[in-house]
């Protein structure tokens, strides 16, 4: 029987929640056994190649490339997973939903304290992707099956979590497997 | 007339003082009651309706509630867990809650509850509203993203510190803590050993400089969940 694959991807995150998943030590080497992994920043693979058991999603969406490839892992995923407080809450990149996107984008390129950019002209080429008029949280875009809140979830949590996936269980985190922080 | 009377929390009988709350009585005999804006010491406010419990089959808030005689209360039921979550999910929602770099992290009551309740993700959209942050005081740092409106600053430095430094202004969403005597709190006699400061369930009002003191793991509510003082019988 083939193995269930995993396929995992960072958004608008840090890859702070995919450190905290290598973090399970040499747990990694029975995850290795148990599962294969598909379309990953962990071998690379720029997209899903077959239909996949579980999909961890890092990150929330802040510009319309976040919002194709989070489709891409709902379409192609049995159980998709938010992984972390920016996929369930937007995170630290949600903080410029308080300012204007206009007045963030001249923050950025033409006032800040150390811009130097004479022209004024905000990057705008059509390779870049477009920014969202404000950051999301996963579950705002697409149907989202779990959460893992942290930043970043313990290895325990993922752990727990990707166990219990695997065994065709519902995730049921213990009291100090929540974290918000 | 006796002074004692009893009533019954989710089946189990206890025995009540007359003139107490039903949040009062419960506390004294070890059943929790989850709450935010009821603090010991303070008059009941009943304002952010987390402790709603049925007396006789009819909601009321335990904090502002007096006993009475034979009186059936329902706390811990199915129904009214789900209603204070649908309460504390509403008030990550409504406010910027950004546990992450948040000083309060790991003490914070409200986080507190969010984990007890086993709350991963708030069913509703968050709202990212405007709010200020006022850090003209010397030693105090108010931040408004933060506040849930309990009213313990207010209430605290009113009759605790005898000074009336905050009230509330504005009303429905746009309702808010102003400092009275102006618009920023250095304009106020706000000083950092009121207990209004260590009032907040939460990281709106913060003394300056003593961040990230405890390390994580031994923060208040690493590991045992909030109101694990009052079902093993300490006193708060």
């Amino acid at each position: 029987m083939a193995k269930p694959r995993i396929a995992t991807t960072s958004l608008c995150g840090c890859f702070g929640c995919h450190m905290s998943l290598l973090d399970i030590d040499e747990r990694i080497l029975a995850l290795a056994e148990l599962v294969d992994f598909d379309r990953s920043p962990i071998d690379d693979i720029k997209h899903i190649s077959q239909r996949c058991r579980v999909g961890l999603i890092e990150g929330g969406c802040a510009n319309e490339e976040n919002v194709e490839v989070l489709r891409e892992f709902r379409r192609n995923c049995d159980i998709l997973v938010s992984v972390g407080d920016c996929a369930t809450t937007g995170g630290l990149p949600a903080l410029r939903n308080l300012v204007p996107l206009q007045e963030c984008l001249e923050e950025a390129y033409v006032h800040g304290p150390s811009v130097h950019n004479p022209s004024g002209e905000i990057p705008n080429d059509p390779e870049i992707p477009l920014l969202l008029n404000k950051v999301y949280p996963a579950h705002e875009v697409v149907k989202v099956d779990y959460h893992l809140p942290g930043c970043p979830p313990s290895a325990d949590t993922l752990w727990a979590a990707l166990n219990a996936l695997l065994a065709d269980e519902p995730v049921q985190l213990p009291y100090e497997l929540i974290k918000y922080d | 007339m006796s002074t004692q009377v009893t009533i019954t929390i989710d089946g189990a009988e206890i025995t009540a003082a007359v003139g107490q709350t039903i949040i009062e009585a419960a506390d004294a005999a070890g059943v929790y009651i989850p709450r935010l804006c009821h603090k010991p010491g303070l008059d009941a406010f009943g304002g952010c309706r987390v402790c709603t419990v049925t007396a006789n089959g009819r909601p009321c808030s335990a904090c502002t509630q007096p006993v009475m005689p034979g009186m059936i209360v329902q706390n811990d039921t199915e129904k009214l867990r789900d209603f204070r979550k649908t309460l504390v999910e509403m008030m990550f929602v409504e406010g910027n809650h950004f546990c992450m770099f948040c000083e309060k992290s790991g003490g914070c009551e409200l986080q507190a509850l969010g984990y007890r309740m086993g709350i991963d993700v708030p069913r509703f959209p968050f709202l990212f509203p405007k709010r200020d942050v006022d850090a003209s005081h010397p030693d105090i740092l108010v931040d408004h993203n933060r506040c849930i409106l309990c009213a313990r600053c207010i209430r605290t430095s009113r009759d605790v510190d005898g000074k009336q430094v905050f009230d509330f202004v504005g009303r429905g969403a746009h309702k808010r803590v102003a400092v009275r005597t102006g618009t920023r709190l250095a304009d106020s006699d706000a000083e950092v050993s009121d207990a209004a400061v260590e009032a907040c369930p939460v990281g709106a009002l913060l003394k300056k400089r003593v961040g990230y003191t405890t390390p994580i793991g031994a923060r208040r509510y690493d590991h045992e969940p909030i109101g694990s003082d009052i079902e093993n019988g300490e006193e708060n």
